[in-house]
């Protein structure tokens, strides 16, 4: 008996393989994107918790409050006292594809149960000890450092980008002669002094998180999960509209059957796993999808990751099969949902039910008032987010609640706006025109809304990416000030530097620097000099009348604008700073891209406090035809190697490739998105051709042609695609808006000034235009070609 | 005492921990470095000093300790230097701390481990100062000395002073090994009296006592045929002082050889063939059996000794692990003492 009731509801998709097709396409995209983006982020934090393991490995440590290196002689000096620490070297190499993290630990001492002694096998040990020691790395990770080829030794399931060794081969490499922090042993011995007597500058810092990682990197991933997100939900539109077709064109089948004794328990149930089955094979093929995307996309996403905020990132996928079992759950639950509706309606439909064309009964004002009045509570949420919360989450309160909102207002607003239309135009079938298309509204609202929330976001994140670059490259340009940037390998080298380039140079500008904490989280406090080009090229966001002048005179501190806003410092506030001094805040500078706070002081105010500060960058400022001179008299006569000097503009192409790099995803993901709702459109509206028949044949037998018919139906498409891109400009110029002042500034410290772009919209309009046409081609084309015996039927068939 | 721990321990290990392994890799072979000459002699206070010269050296005491109610307590202190390099340099050395402490609620054991070259472990001979981080054994001469361990358990802080010579073993402090010749140079200070303070879990104890410093050192590894060592070190009731050690040999049976030690510290050698070290009882210790009561006989010199471990449980189970701890000398002569073993 279910055996022939399924051949009986089976059958339907045999006939029809294109709505099959359909289907299984907007289910395996819903479940490829949402996995795919959902395994980028899955993949990343699981290298964050390998990272985190291995820098700490829930131990607490011993750093310097100034942020400086720990000399050798204090770490002895703790050991003698009966501290037990185990000395680390932490630092960067730079490699082919960005830099890779060092570090040098000392199998002596290393406690147990760290990450790292968890991660080197001991029989290594006597490999990483002693001159040349040998250098532990991935297999992806040692390709990428070439000239240490000889001394790598190449460990299968290492963290990716990291490289281990022993301290002296890491302070060798690094040029470092003490180390970076201590480990501190979980059992401590029964006496020892108190810290501060043997080791004053020393501080305890409790042990290191993956959420230390997680926290910078949070709106990057929210950003993905965001789209993520929306993919899914636009790809739900159109399994919604796909089953909704799918259950309308076999309401005889169902009736039937009903008619021939099977209880509607019975039909349901086969519906249930006719669609199980279906959303089994579309999850499968979605997440082989989503793999594939994921794959593709994780090498730029790990490079920008890597780039922006130094995380260690697999390049590639290592996430277990179970991982993307959860993908098929995914898809099954969105069929569910999607198909919930359609399932409710069989069930109650009673055994001898017309196929009475549902447009009708979509078409109620109560519907769309209840939707208004969701999108009211929605705006209001996010309103009240916006006021009441604070942080990055309630930004995505407030975006997700504005978007929910302008999402649900649509048809009214569409509906509105034809009303209109309506109003002016003339003529029978203008009318005719006008009140067929609100009348379809309903049917493809569902749809519209995708394709709103996927234009509004291409605008929104299309506007805060390109306003942020337009930024970021003006801002480089101004913030670069020197020609050439050199980095000296032994800081005993610079004396000789200074002299050599004195006739040589127009002026040399140390970048000295120190990565210590301020105010709680790590920072980096920079030196300048007294020169004049800064005040004419470094932009201040606020400044003081003589900020400059200040500065020069040896007073005052800049701080960049994440820091202020972090701390909600403005200019004259006192800035309280490592090894327990503070400075006023004389300036505040936009510093984008930059995760971490930073302070400038003048450069004898750094060296003083600091004395152990990072001496080996300076700037250097040089007229342009003299700068090939100078870039090979430094490399040919002063002996510095040639990949130690950079100039202006090679920072700049990296900065921006980093940049481009980051948003390329973005990028990606957005046309993705706007790809699904044109797909979503395409079903919505074959779904309502097969109904439409009855409102159609009327219009028919009154003379209007099929093709003149099929052609208003292209036209109705395009109408509603250009009506639904007007509303979703505006709410896409709010959404930047919002991304640009709350987001950004919650999730990175900076808020960037909002450029406009007409050009990309044009650009994007025609773009929605074109889907929606090409999404009514078929439709249309199908009823310019249907036998006119099909609408003769429709009257044969009036009840 | 002493070689026991190392030679067997760091060259024929297959049981102790990788890390042990990786490390005690550091160091196998002899090549480069100096070997035992039997012409040597010893000058004080210098070969109280390092001889990064040679592979492998140890500082090792132990103490025969009781409190007021004549309680048993032992305490160990070791600290060994292995080269990693012949070439002497501080950088190539790795060090290496054993403290335990043997009392009738457990025994307490603790290791470090260190570089040399960066000021974490060291040992000068004058004024004579050996450390590894906090544990020290120091004082203006190796005659008179203060000795200290601790870990997150127990703490000991002794004073030592010696009333008698430093006593070479072997033929001149020349002491071998094996019957093929392996050879370490080999002294030791018998006649300290040790007073001080335990802490313990179950609070501090005021102990007195005697104890007993081995100091050597080689650069060859045992014969492979060797598997491991048995030694022990008495205090005897007359003032007299006795070591035997015996090299378990797969092929040739046991190379058993000692040092008698007249009450002034004047050395006889007990030679290879003269001496008897047998096992009598064994115990269940960290999941192996172990003799824990031996016989040691020397019919010319008129020694039949028995000496029984006082606490059976006397386990190192450090990354090289060994057994160390005290006994109690009857028989012939009575006493007390430490008593090692190794490589089972």
């Amino acid at each position: 008996m279910i055996g022939t009731v399924l051949t009986a509801l089976l059958s339907h998709w045999r006939r029809r393989p294109f709505q099959l097709a359909t289907l299984l396409l907007g289910l395996s995209l819903a479940t490829a994107l949402w996995s795919g983006v959902q395994a980028i982020n899955a993949e990343a934090r699981k290298s964050y918790a390998e990272a985190a393991s291995i820098l700490g490995g829930g131990l607490s440590e011993l750093v310097r409050t100034d942020g400086g290196v720990i000399p050798v002689k204090t770490y002895a000096a703790l050991r003698k006292a009966g501290w037990l620490v185990s000395p680390l070297v932490d630092g960067w190499l730079s490699a082919e594809g960005g830099r890779v993290r060092l570090l040098g630990m000392d199998p002596f001492t290393i406690p147990q149960g760290t990450g790292i002694a968890a991660a080197v096998d001991p029989s290594l040990y006597p490999e990483l000890i002693g001159t040349n020691g040998k250098l532990l790395a991935n297999p992806a990770t040692a390709t990428r450092l070439p000239e240490l080829k000889d001394r790598l030794r190449v460990i299968e399931d290492l963290t990716p980008n990291m490289v281990l060794a022993d301290i002296t081969t890491a302070q060798e490499l690094l040029n470092l002669a003490g180390f970076s922090r201590l480990f501190l042993a979980p059992n401590q011995p029964l006496l020892r002094p108190g810290l501060a007597s043997v080791a004053p500058k020393l501080a305890i810092k409790p042990p290191a998180t993956a959420n230390d990682l997680g926290r910078l990197t949070d709106s990057f991933h929210l950003n993905l999960t965001a789209f993520g997100l929306l993919s899914f939900a636009v790809g739900l539109a159109i399994v919604h509209g796909t089953v909704g077709l799918a259950f309308e064109q076999r309401r005889p089948v169902l009736r039937t059957l009903r008619a021939l004794g099977v209880s509607a328990r019975r039909i349901v149930l086969c519906l249930i796993a006719e669609l199980l089955t279906l959303a089994l094979v579309a999850g499968a093929l979605g997440i082989v999808v989503g793999y594939l995307m994921a794959t593709a996309l994780l090498p730029d996403v790990a490079a920008t990751l890597r780039g922006l905020y130094g995380a260690t990132v697999n390049d590639a996928l290592t996430l277990s099969p179970l991982w993307w079992l959860g993908g098929v759950g995914i898809a099954c639950v969105g069929t569910a949902v999607a198909a919930a509706n359609g399932l409710w309606r069989v069930a109650r439909m009673p055994p001898l039910a017309p196929a009475r064309p549902r447009a009708w009964i979509m078409a109620s004002d109560r519907a769309m008032r209840w939707q208004a009045g969701g999108a009211a509570v929605c705006l209001a949420g996010a309103l009240g987010a916006a006021t009441v919360g604070g942080g990055l989450v309630s930004g995505f309160v407030l975006v997700g609640g504005f978007l929910t909102a302008a999402a649900l207002f649509l048809p009214m607003i569409l509906s509105s706006l034809i009303a209109l239309m309506a109003r002016w135009s003339s003529g029978p079938i203008g009318q005719w025109f006008w009140a067929d298309t609100r009348q379809q509204l309903p049917g493809l609202s569902l749809a519209l809304m995708a394709l709103l929330l996927a234009l509004a976001a291409n605008v929104g994140v299309g506007t805060m990416v390109a306003s942020f670059r337009a930024t970021f490259a003006g801002w480089l340009d101004q913030r670069l000030v020197s020609d050439l940037y050199v980095t000296v390998e032994d800081e005993a080298d610079i004396p000789a530097l200074m002299a050599f380039l004195e006739d040589r140079s127009d002026a040399v500008l140390p970048i000295w620097h120190v990565d210590a904490e301020v105010m709680g989280a790590p920072a980096e406090i920079y030196g300048v000099v007294d020169h004049p080009i800064y005040a004419a090229n470094w932009p201040l966001l606020s400044a003081l009348p003589d900020t400059w002048r200040q500065l020069a005179a040896g007073t005052g501190a800049l701080v960049n604008e994440q820091l202020a806003r972090r701390e909600e410092m403005s200019l004259g506030d006192r800035l309280p700073l490592p090894g327990g001094w503070t400075a006023t805040v004389i300036g505040i500078y936009s510093d984008y891209g930059n995760p971490l706070g930073q302070v400038v002081l003048p450069l004898d105010a750094l060296t003083r406090h600091y004395p152990d500060v990072d001496r080996s960058d300076f700037g250097i400022l040089v007229p342009e035809q003299n700068r090939e001179t100078l870039t090979a008299a430094l490399t040919e006569e002063f002996g510095l190697p040639e990949d130690r000097i950079t100039d202006q503009g090679a920072i700049k192409e990296f900065s921006l490739s980093v940049f481009e790099r980051t948003f390329a995803v973005t990028a990606a993901l957005n046309f993705l998105t706007l790809a699904v709702a044109g797909v979503a459109i395409l079903t919505s509206l074959l779904t309502l051709a097969s109904m439409r028949l009855p409102q159609l044949a009327p219009a028919w037998a009154l003379g209007l042609t099929r093709t003149t018919l099929g052609k208003l139906e292209f036209i109705r498409a395009l109408v509603l695609a250009a009506l639904t891109f007007t509303f979703a400009l505006p709410v896409g110029l709010v959404l930047a808006w919002m991304l640009l002042a709350i987001i950004n500034v919650e999730a990175f410290g900076w808020r960037l000034p909002m450029h406009l772009f007409p050009l990309d919209w044009a650009v994007l309009g025609a773009l929605s235009l074109g889907a929606a046409g090409l999404a009514s081609i078929w439709p249309a084309y199908q009823l310019a070609k249907r036998p006119a015996a099909d609408l003769n039927r429709v009257f044969s068939h009036e009840r | 005492m002493n070689a026991r721990a190392l030679l067997p321990l760091l060259f024929c290990i297959t049981h102790s921990l990788a890390m042990a392994q990786g490390l005690s890799e550091l160091g196998q072979t002899s090549e480069g470095y100096a070997l035992p000459d039997p012409a040597t002699r010893f000058t004080f206070p210098d070969d109280h000093g390092s001889h990064p010269e040679f592979r492998i050296e140890w500082w090792y005491v132990t103490a025969n300790l009781k409190d007021a109610e004549g309680t048993d307590y032992g305490i160990q202190w070791t600290l060994f230097r292995i080269a990693l390099s012949p070439n002497g340099e501080p950088d190539d050395q790795m060090w290496m701390g054993h403290a335990a402490v043997s009392t009738p609620a457990g025994h307490l054991f603790s290791e470090r481990l260190a570089r040399g070259g960066i000021g974490q472990a060291r040992v000068t001979a004058a004024p004579f100062e050996a450390f590894i981080d906090e544990w020290r054994l120091a004082g203006p001469d190796l005659a008179t000395v203060s000795v200290t361990a601790q870990s997150h358990e127990f703490r000991y802080d002794l004073d030592l002073s010696s009333n008698g010579p430093f006593v070479p073993q072997g033929e001149h402090g020349f002491s071998v090994k094996s019957f093929v010749g392996q050879a370490s140079h080999y002294y030791s200070q018998p006649f300290y009296s040790a007073s001080g303070t335990l802490t313990l879990p179950e609070g501090e104890v005021h102990v007195t006592g005697r104890a007993w410093l081995d100091r050597e050192w080689s650069s060859q590894p045992l014969a492979p045929d060797q598997t491991g060592w048995d030694w022990v070190s008495l205090h005897l009731s007359g003032g007299e002082k006795l070591m035997v050690y015996r090299l378990r040999d797969l092929a040739r049976g046991a190379y058993v050889v000692g040092t008698w030690i007249a009450a002034d510290g004047l050395p006889e050698p007990l030679r290879v063939g003269s001496l008897e070290m047998t096992p009598v009882e064994w115990a269940e210790v960290a999941g192996q059996q172990l003799p824990v009561v031996w016989d040691i006989v020397h019919e010319a010199r008129g020694i039949a000794i028995r000496a029984e471990a006082i606490y059976p449980q006397s386990w190192m189970g450090t990354e090289i692990s060994y057994w160390e701890g005290p006994v109690r000398a009857s028989g012939s002569h009575s006493g007390e003492g430490y008593l090692e073993m190794s490589g089972y």
